[in-house]
Parts: structure tokens; C-alpha cells; sequence
């Protein structure tokens, strides 16, 4: 054997084809072991397997829904359900916890001790202690400190609030409602985008552009156009105690919520964090210039300061925002009908664990990519608008 | 990254002069500010009234459940009654000192644990020892032990065992997906990145169902493995997603040239990684390795909706005691105060090695 | 020394690793497992010693004395109503007894084998008195507690739609999550089989607060169950209760089964194995239902012993008694 001649298995290149080929057959060994024993467990049972009970009836009701649904509906109905209440808790909860997450993290950087203070323990509290036990508290909080319906309080005139959760006084139901939340949407949208053609105007003409007006307006202006022009309803829907519960007005279950209340005061506390370690990375020195410039605090905040922070917070931002949407499964211990929770009705009712529970994983990895991608866009696109 | 730099000024009220000037600086800066200190003591003092009126003054220390409902304070007799039950769930009483044992050694060692100065082989051999100790007296069953079957474990045992052999076998696993991911071979790289996003985009809980309802379907026919067990395996999998993810930012923080260095020295893969990366790599992840260890602690909560019988769980059966019903907040307060005291000193724990390992690496 | 752990660990808590039928490991492992509740009393609960008691609880200490001779030989597997069909599937259990309900599906698609009824049941409302509703009917538009997964989540939506009545559910996992939501007031009214209402409501603290509605809206027949795929171990699950209630019916009791080895009756000679056949058949002991008789009972004192008038459920025989004093337990032919 010639001695320059490397042995075969000392070949880098050899060795790390045998080691992928290896693992390649082991994974699918594994697979294929785990994947033939449910095979022969259920076909030796004759159990059924498919997605054929999408189409059944479903027969049992829901207790919140967005969209129309009865024990009639389909299994695949009582799902869509269980998503769409999960979307929107991701949605609402987010929203908030990004709300409470910049504006506690900015007063933790206040020049007041007290409300640094405030802020820190605020964020200690409640990322210390287990999202699971937070939503029982608040769920115990409404079932055992809250008075029965019939002795709901009412802390401003039309708003109720009891064991069976919050009772709004809301505008009665009418198709311009509609229109009108659409062009508010529409107006988030404007003034979005004129505030960013207004910095680059600034940046460059130096004209400052009024936001603060210009956001006024797009926001409610607008919308009450719409509404003007749709007739103009002011008939309200008054919440009003009637046999077992009250009617009218709209009702915020102690589920939906106290698992609000958990998520948003949990991840907000992450949020918070984020955001006043994202201020802190950026420069002293850019402060300093931006107050040379004659900029007030919060202007040097808004103009300066915020818009580099962003780029630093805006990637565990997004792990916060995915870990909200995935947390919100935790619904499923105090009943609110969330896909999890209505995943596992099924699973109970039709006995098929590994459609069900393989359904789980698909949609909330669905959202998770979703969400990953947009969040992935959104922060190429900031990168991109603030050189 | 979630660190509270060291403010020198909120550090500690220093005395007199010197007070009065902190004051003035941190409370009172302009008008408007010392409005705002002003407003917020006391709607604090407001809010801390009534808290004392139910926390101290009209609390029912001693008394029965009937004492409770009469007063309008907190109900503390009621932590008292139920305080073993909570702690340690259905572990017979007549061997209740072997958990409190277990758990007083456990928190032994984790201070001894503490300082990075002790960190050798020795600790590790010392650790192993503890574990046998612990199951020793945890399930007993040799050396005169009487037998304690795992379903009987429950309450902050059973929270404690199941993070800390989450994190003893999620982290070699986590480090070895890494190693995975940043891998040249393209097969392995595929299973790993795939692996990792899967779990860390599918909530926790549906691999708890997954190990709880769907798993003994995976298995033969009458191979039976334990419920907590299944449990524990669905925990270390979901960890040691996001142990790898945080050890490839240590791993891309190491320059390219000490790998280089490792190839010239003529060592092998698996030599570079252990003699010169990992060391290093590791080193820098330690305050994020304690973050996703405090994130699993609190994690372990969950196991809850399988049916076992964690620390949450142990209390949620205590609330349930028809003669105790109504005193949730209580309770809730109670074991919230637990996980608190545990996840906070692992926090500030995590920021005091991250302030050491900073500071020692900048020399 | 990682190995050396995990080897402990699995040494620490996995049962034995056997292939085969369910009735030959059964045999091979010397134990039956049996699925029980996680805490429902007078069916399946644990006593403050943490000895298992119920009807359910002796349906499977009945199995294990026809098959072993020895009522002790059950391991009791506590599971959520969840986990419980999966168990069976999966042949983590060998026996589902449960307060499970017999249907169409539970016995085709979902793979499980019915063994005969142990306990009829009716689904039933539980409302506060001072609510003043006196029938289900009066319950349009409120608010109900049930549990989740179950057959009365499905009897209720039924019933409600076909009295065009409007109701909110608040639906948990848990049993006794349910409950703790009705009694802190978050639902008007809660609902499961009649027996189990009687046996939450021994819970209460102040039971007489609460009435049960006189209506049963719907058939609940609680059955012990095994897997499909093993008809030799089905056969001995059902005639186990077969035994059971023909030893109520011929009298025989766990005190008096000895006097009646020399009874001259063709009956009760191959009931008790006397005369040989039974037991073959079946793959057991000729004294298999002696056992079962001596050592647990018949139908009638399981009954008593778990539900019955002394008992804190109070349940009354109903469609429970045998069919000669008008219910519909019935055996058929022990030959």
C-alpha cells in the first residue's frame, strides 16, 4: 500500500457520504417502524383513518363563534371555527402586546426612577411566572370574585361586567358598520405610507411634515365620511338582563377574555424588554446629535432614535409574535374554543389521534411560516427605508 | 439580550446629602416630573392599602375554611392546610422527608453549582452521584427504601425532574443539531433544519397530545411506556429545538480561523469541536442556555393538561377540595410565588455570568 | 455514562416490551390493565388509601378472578376522556372501563368490542334551586357546563335542536373542571349521566342547594370495552358480567357461593364449574366464575357496594335491576 494514498475511510469526502447515507437510513428506518406499527395497531382493530369525518356532522355546538355554526355543521365547519377564534386571538393579542410592549419598554428607559421602577417590576413580574398559571388567575378571577349576572356591576353606564364576562354597549347592527371599520383599516394603511413619504420629504427638502395632523385626519376623518354618507345610524345596542343572560350588546366571554388578558401581559413583558434593550443598542451619541439638532425627546425618540432600535428589534419581535399565536393553544385549559380546543373535541368524538393531533401541528406551522415570512419582508423593507 | 444594564444611580439610596441629590435627579428633575412622582406615590400608596387590608390585616391565618368565608382578607389557612399537597402532591406522608430531601440537596447543589470556578469534571461526577441519590429517594426500593411508583411523585418534584432532565438531555441533543445545521453535508443539514423549524413552529402542547394520545400508536402492540416518561421525552424534543438554535449563535460567533487553526494542528471534526470550538462557543451562550432553561421551567406547567401532577397541577386539585372552594386567588398567589422565586434567581443569575463572562473576555 | 442514564431511565419506568394477542399477554404479564376515570365515585375513584373503588373498578377486578383466580392482579391506568380511546387502540390497556357509553361508532370505526352493559344511564341537568327551573324545557337560552368529547356534549346540542332551544356551552377537558365552573356560577346548569351528577353532587358542600331536572334526555348504556382483534379476550370480558348477573339471578351471592358447590341444579353446577365445559370454551380455570363470584360478587352487590341506597349516591336500581323484577339486566345462557 502506497503510503501517500489515503485509506478510504480516512477520505473526508468517503466518510461524509457513508455518514449521510447512514443517517439517511436510519431517519427513514425510524419512520418507517413508528409509521408500519400505527398501521398494523389500527388495521388490526379496523379503526377508520382519513380525513373522511371533515365531512360528518360534527354535533356539538361551540360556545363562540365568528362565523354561523350549529351542532348541524361539519366537522370541518367546527375547525374553521376553532381556527378563525384562534386568528382572531392572535390578532387582538398581538396587537396589544405590541402596544404595551413599546410603551413599557420606552418608560423603562424614563429619567424618573419611579416609573423605571414601575416599568422593571412590571416585567419581572409577570415574565417570571408560567403563562398556564397567569390565565388560570385571571380566569378565577372572573368565575370567583365576580359577582353572578343578576348582580353585575356597572362601572360606567352600558358596560356590564360579571362571571359571564364584559357587556358592551355597541352601535347596532347595520351594513355601513362594515364599511366603516374598513376605512379605518384604510386609514392605518395612509397613514403608514404618508408618514413615510413625509421623512423622505424631510430628509429631503427639510420640510417637516404634520403627521400628527395628517394621521388625525386619515383615521377618523375618513371613517366618518363613510358613515355620513351610509345615513348616519346612531341606534345603539344596550346590553339589557333578559332570562338567563343579557341580550343586545357584545359580549367578551371570561374565556376569550381572561386568555387575552394572560397573553398580552405576558408577552408584553417580553415585548418590553425587547424594545428597551432595541433603544438602548442605538448610540449615546445619536441622541446627543439628534438634541444638537434642537429636537425635543420624543421627537429625537420617533425620528432618530426608534427607527434604528427597529432593526434590532424587530427579529425577536417576531419570535414574541409567533410565540403569542402558539401560547394562545394554552386556551384549551380554561374552554375557550380555540383550534386546539376544538381539535380535541374531534379527536374525542372520532377517536383519530393521528389526523388530529398531525392537523395541530400543520396549522399552527402554517401560521408560524406565514408569519416568519411576512415578518422576514416587513424587516427587509425597514432595512431598506432607513439607510 | 434581555439585560438590565446596571443603572448606578437606582443601585441603592445612598444616605443624606447625597440622597437629596439623588432625588432631586431621579425624581425631581423638572416640574413636570416631580408632578408624575407625585401622582404615581401615591396612587401606589393607594393600591398598597388595600392590599395590605387583605394580605395582613384582615387575613385568616389560622382558622377553617368557615373563618375564611366570614373575613374579607386573604385566606392563608388555607396555603397552611393544603401546603403539603401542594408541594408534593399524593407522596405517601410517612415518607415525606425523603422529597424534602431530594429537593434541599437539589438546591445544595445548584449553589454550589454557582460559581463558574467550580465547574470540572469533578462537578459533573458529583452531579451524577446526586441523581442516583435522588432516585434513590425519590423512588426508593433498594437499600431498605420502600417503593415509590412514579404515579404517586407529583407537586415542585416532579416540576424540578422534569426541567432538569429536560435540560441535561435536550442540551448534548440541542448542541449536536447545531452541529447539524451548520454542517456541510447536505443530508444532515436537511434533517436538522427541518427538525428545528418543525418544533419551533409547532406549540408545546401538541407534542404533550402527540406524546400523550398518539404515541402509543407508534409502539407494537402491548409495548407500554409510562405516561410521564412520554411526557418528559416531549419536553427534552421541544428544547432541544431552540437549546440548537441558541447554540449556533454561539457557534457563528466563533471566527473562521480557529477552525482553520484546529485543521493546520491536524485534528480531526469531532476533535476541533470539543478541544476548540464547543469550549469557546458554549461559554458565550451561557446567559441564553439559562433564558431557554428558565422558559422550560416555566414550560413545564403544561403537563398539566395530560393529567400529571406538577407543582400548577397539585394546587388546581387543592382548590378543588369541596370544603376549600373560593380561595383560587390564594393559591394561585401562592405557587406564582414558587415560580417566581425560582425563574427570577436563574434570571439574575443568567445576567451576573453574562456580566462576568463579558467583562473576563474584554481583558 | 449518557447511555448508562438512559438505560436506567427506561428500566425506571417502561413495562414489558411483549408481542402478541392481548390475551396472551395478559397471561404472560400476569396483570390485566384496566382504563379507569381519573376520580368519579361509585364508578371509578380512589379512596383516601388509594385503593380503587367503583363498578368500573370491579368489572376489572372480576376479569382479573376469572382469568387468574386473584381479583389484585389489575393495574389501574387512570386516564382523560382524551386519551381513553387511543389507550385501547393502542393496547396500553388491556380493558376500557370507564363509564363509557356504547355507540354505533365507538363499537366500528373507533375499533373498539362492547362487552354487555354494566350500568344504564340517562343523561340529566343539574340547576341551582334557587334558579327556580323545574324542567329542562326551561332552559332556553342558558348557559351549560359539559364536558368535552363526551356523548352528553353531543345528547345535549341533540336535544336542544330538537326543541328549537337556543344554550351556550362552556366546554373543559376535565370532569371536575366542569363542575368547579357550575358551582362557582360561570354556567346556569350542568349536565352528564344521571349517576354521575348523583356522584358529584356528594362532592358539594352543601348538596341540597342543587336539584337534579326530572328529565333523561337521552340513553347512556356504560359498558366495559376492549380492542377489536382479539375475540378470545372480548368473550371473557362479556361473559365475566354474564357471570355476574346470572349469579344475582340464581341467588348466588360472595357469602353463600360455597354452600351452593353441592347444589344439585344443572345451572349452577356449570355456572360454578362443576360440571366441566364452561371454562374450556373460554380458555380459562373451570372455576373461573366461582372465582369471580367468591371473590367480587355478583351484580347485584357491586351495585350495592358502590352505588346503592347506603352509599352516598343513592342510586336506586331503575333499568338496572335484573329483567325478572322488571329492568333489563339479562344474561343469557351460561352453556
Amino acid at each position: 500500500m502506497n503510503n501517500n494514498e489515503i485509506p478510504f475511510w480516512q477520505d473526508p469526502k468517503n466518510r461524509s457520504i457513508v455518514f449521510q447515507v447512514l443517517a439517511f437510513v436510519i431517519v427513514i428506518f425510524t419512520s418507517w417502524y413508528l409509521f408500519s406499527n400505527t398501521q398494523a395497531n389500527l388495521q388490526r382493530q379496523n379503526i377508520a383513518t382519513g380525513f373522511e369525518f371533515f365531512t360528518q356532522e360534527a354535533g356539538f355546538e361551540i360556545g363562540e363563534s365568528v362565523v354561523e355554526y350549529d351542532s348541524s355543521s361539519t366537522y370541518f365547519g367546527a375547525l374553521k371555527v376553532g381556527f378563525l377564534n384562534t386568528f382572531k386571538i392572535a390578532v387582538v393579542g398581538n396587537f396589544f402586546a405590541i402596544l404595551i410592549g413599546i410603551f413599557i419598554g420606552i418608560l423603562g428607559l424614563s429619567r424618573n426612577w419611579m416609573v423605571r421602577t414601575l416599568s422593571k417590576t412590571y416585567v419581572e413580574t409577570f415574565r417570571n411566572i408560567p403563562l398556564l398559571l397567569q390565565l388560570f388567575f385571571w380566569y378565577a378571577i372572573f368565575t370567583e370574585i365576580l359577582p353572578g349576572l343578576r348582580q353585575a356591576m356597572m362601572p360606567i353606564k352600558g358596560f356590564f361586567i360579571c362571571n359571564r364576562g364584559l357587556f358592551l354597549t355597541v352601535m347596532a347592527d347595520h351594513p355601513i358598520w362594515s364599511w366603516v371599520i374598513a376605512a379605518f383599516f384604510l386609514g392605518i394603511a395612509l397613514t403608514f405610507f404618508a408618514n413615510h413619504f413625509g421623512l423622505k420629504r424631510q430628509a429631503k427638502s427639510g420640510q417637516e411634515f404634520p403627521i400628527i395632523i395628517w394621521g388625525i385626519g386619515l383615521l377618523f376623518l375618513f371613517p366618518v365620511l363613510i358613515w355620513l354618507l351610509g345615513g348616519a345610524p346612531t341606534k345603539l345596542s344596550v346590553p339589557e338582563l333578559q332570562g338567563f343572560n343579557f341580550s343586545g350588546g357584545y359580549n367578551l366571554s371570561p374565556e376569550f377574555f381572561s386568555l387575552l388578558l394572560g397573553l398580552v401581559l405576558y408577552t408584553g413583558a417580553f415585548n418590553a424588554e425587547i424594545v428597551r434593550a432595541g433603544i438602548m443598542s442605538v448610540r449615546k451619541g445619536q441622541w446627543e446629535a439628534a438634541e444638537s439638532l434642537g429636537l425635543s425627546r420624543f421627537k429625537s425618540l420617533r425620528l432618530v432614535i426608534f427607527p434604528q432600535a427597529l432593526r434590532v428589534i424587530i427579529p425577536p419581535f417576531t419570535s414574541q409574535l409567533l410565540n403569542l399565536t402558539k401560547n394562545s393553544s394554552l386556551a384549551v385549559a380554561i374552554a375557550y374554543p380555540d383550534f386546539v380546543n376544538i381539535a380535541n373535541t374531534t379527536l374525542n368524538q372520532t377517536g383519530q389521534a393521528v389526523e388530529v393531533v398531525g392537523l395541530i401541528m400543520a396549522v399552527y406551522l402554517t401560521f408560524s411560516l406565514l408569519t416568519s415570512f411576512f415578518m422576514n419582508w416587513f424587516n427587509r423593507k425597514m432595512a431598506l427605508v432607513d439607510r | 439580550m434581555y439585560k438590565w444594564t446596571k443603572n448606578p444611580e437606582s443601585r441603592s439610596l445612598p444616605a443624606g446629602e447625597a440622597m437629596a441629590k439623588w432625588m432631586k435627579k431621579n425624581l425631581f428633575p423638572t416640574p413636570a416630573q416631580s408632578m408624575l412622582s407625585i401622582i404615581l406615590f401615591s396612587l401606589i400608596l393607594k393600591m398598597l392599602t388595600p392590599f395590605l387590608d387583605w394580605f395582613v390585616y384582615d387575613a385568616v391565618w389560622l382558622g377553617s375554611a368557615d373563618d375564611c368565608r366570614q373575613a374579607s382578607g386573604a385566606c392563608v389557612a388555607f396555603i397552611r392546610e393544603k401546603f403539603t399537597f401542594i408541594l408534593f402532591g399524593f407522596y405517601p406522608r410517612e415518607y415525606l422527608w425523603r422529597p424534602i430531601a431530594a429537593i434541599g440537596l437539589f438546591i445544595c447543589m445548584l449553589w454550589y453549582s454557582k460559581e463558574p470556578s467550580r465547574w470540572s469534571k469533578r462537578l459533573v461526577r458529583r452531579w451524577v452521584v446526586y441523581v442516583f441519590l435522588w432516585i434513590l429517594l425519590m423512588r426508593g426500593g433498594m437499600f431498605g427504601f420502600e417503593l415509590v411508583p412514579s404515579n404517586k411523585w407529583g407537586g415542585l418534584p416532579l416540576t424540578l425532574m422534569l426541567s432538569f432532565v429536560g435540560i441535561v438531555f435536550s442540551y448534548p441533543f440541542g448542541i449536536l443539531l447545531a452541529l447539524g445545521r451548520r454542517s456541510k453535508m447536505p443530508v444532515i443539514k436537511a434533517f436538522c433544519v427541518g427538525y428545528i423549524e418543525l418544533i419551533r413552529g409547532v406549540p408545546l402542547i401538541s407534542l404533550l397530545f402527540m406524546s400523550s394520545v398518539m404515541f402509543p400508536l407508534f409502539l407494537p402492540e402491548g409495548v407500554v411506556i409510562d405516561k410521564l416518561l412520554r411526557a418528559q421525552a416531549a419536553i427534552i424534543l421541544f428544547v432541544a429545538a431552540y437549546m440548537a438554535e441558541v447554540v449556533r449563535g454561539g457557534l457563528a460567533a466563533i471566527p473562521k480561523g480557529q477552525y482553520e487553526a484546529g485543521e493546520a494542528l491536524g485534528l480531526s471534526f469531532f476533535q476541533i469541536m470539543r478541544l476548540i470550538i464547543l469550549p469557546q462557543a458554549l461559554k458565550i451562550v451561557i446567559p441564553p442556555t439559562v433564558n431557554t432553561a428558565i422558559g422550560m421551567f416555566k414550560d413545564t406547567s403544561l403537563v398539566l393538561i395530560i393529567a400529571l401532577f406538577d407543582l400548577l397541577n397539585t394546587t388546581k386539585t387543592a382548590l378543588k377540595d369541596g370544603n376549600w372552594l373560593g380561595f383560587s386567588v390564594e393559591g394561585y398567589l401562592f405557587v406564582a410565588l414558587i415560580y417566581f422565586i425560582f425563574c427570577f434567581s436563574m434570571g439574575k443569575y443568567s445576567r451576573r455570568l453574562e456580566y462576568e463572562l463579558t467583562t473576563s473576555r474584554s481583558h | 455514562m449518557k447511555k448508562l442514564s438512559i438505560l436506567l431511565l427506561f428500566t425506571l419506568f417502561s413495562g414489558q416490551a411483549l408481542a402478541g394477542k392481548t390475551f396472551k399477554n395478559i397471561m404472560k404479564r400476569q396483570k390485566v390493565r384496566c382504563g379507569v376515570t381519573q376520580g368519579l365515585p361509585g364508578f371509578s375513584a380512589p379512596d383516601s388509601k388509594g385503593n380503587w373503588k367503583g363498578i368500573d373498578v370491579d368489572v376489572c377486578k372480576a376479569v382479573a378472578a376469572a382469568v387468574f383466580g386473584d381479583p389484585k392482579k389489575v393495574e389501574y391506568i387512570s386516564l382523560s376522556s382524551q386519551q381513553r380511546f387511543t389507550a385501547i387502540q393502542s393496547g396500553e390497556v388491556d380493558i376500557l372501563s370507564r363509564v363509557t357509553t356504547h355507540t354505533l361508532r365507538r363499537d366500528s370505526e373507533m375499533g373498539l368490542n362492547f362487552a354487555p352493559v354494566t350500568y344504564y344511564d340517562g343523561q340529566a341537568f343539574m340547576v341551582r334551586k334557587k334558579d327556580k327551573i323545574k324542567s329542562a324545557l326551561n332552559l332556553n337560552g342558558a348557559t351549560i357546563c359539559v364536558q368535552q368529547g363526551t356523548t352528553t356534549e353531543l345528547g345535549l346540542a341533540d336535544y336542544f335542536r330538537a326543541n328549537k332551544m337556543k344554550f351556550k356551552t362552556v366546554t373543559f377537558e376535565n370532569n371536575d373542571e366542569v363542575v368547579q365552573a357550575f358551582v362557582k356560577g360561570r354556567c346556569d346548569a350542568f349536565t352528564t349521566d344521571a349517576s354521575g351528577l348523583a356522584s358529584e353532587r356528594t362532592k358539594f358542600k352543601n348538596p341540597n342547594a342543587y336539584m337534579i331536572l326530572p328529565e333523561i334526555i337521552s340513553k347512556e348504556p356504560l359498558a366495559p370495552a376492549v380492542g377489536h382483534g382479539d375475540d378470545q379476550w372480548f368473550d371473557v370480558v362479556k361473559w365475566t358480567v354474564f357471570a355476574m348477573l346470572a349469579a344475582e339471578e340464581y341467588g348466588l351471592s360472595s357469602r353463600n357461593v360455597d354452600k351452593f358447590m353441592s347444589s344439585k341444579d344443572p345451572k349452577i353446577s356449570r355456572l360454578l364449574g362443576k360440571t366441566k365445559g364452561n371454562g374450556k370454551a373460554l380458555g380459562l380455570n373451570e372455576k373461573w366464575a366461582y372465582n369471580v363470584i367468591k371473590q367480587v360478587g355478583n351484580y347485584s352487590e357491586i351495585f350495592e357496594r358502590n352505588v346503592g341506597k347506603d352509599t352516598a349516591l343513592k342510586l336506586e336500581r331503575g333499568p338496572n335491576a335484573l329483567w325478572t323484577k322488571g329492568g333489563l339486566m339479562y344474561a343469557p345462557p351460561l352453556r
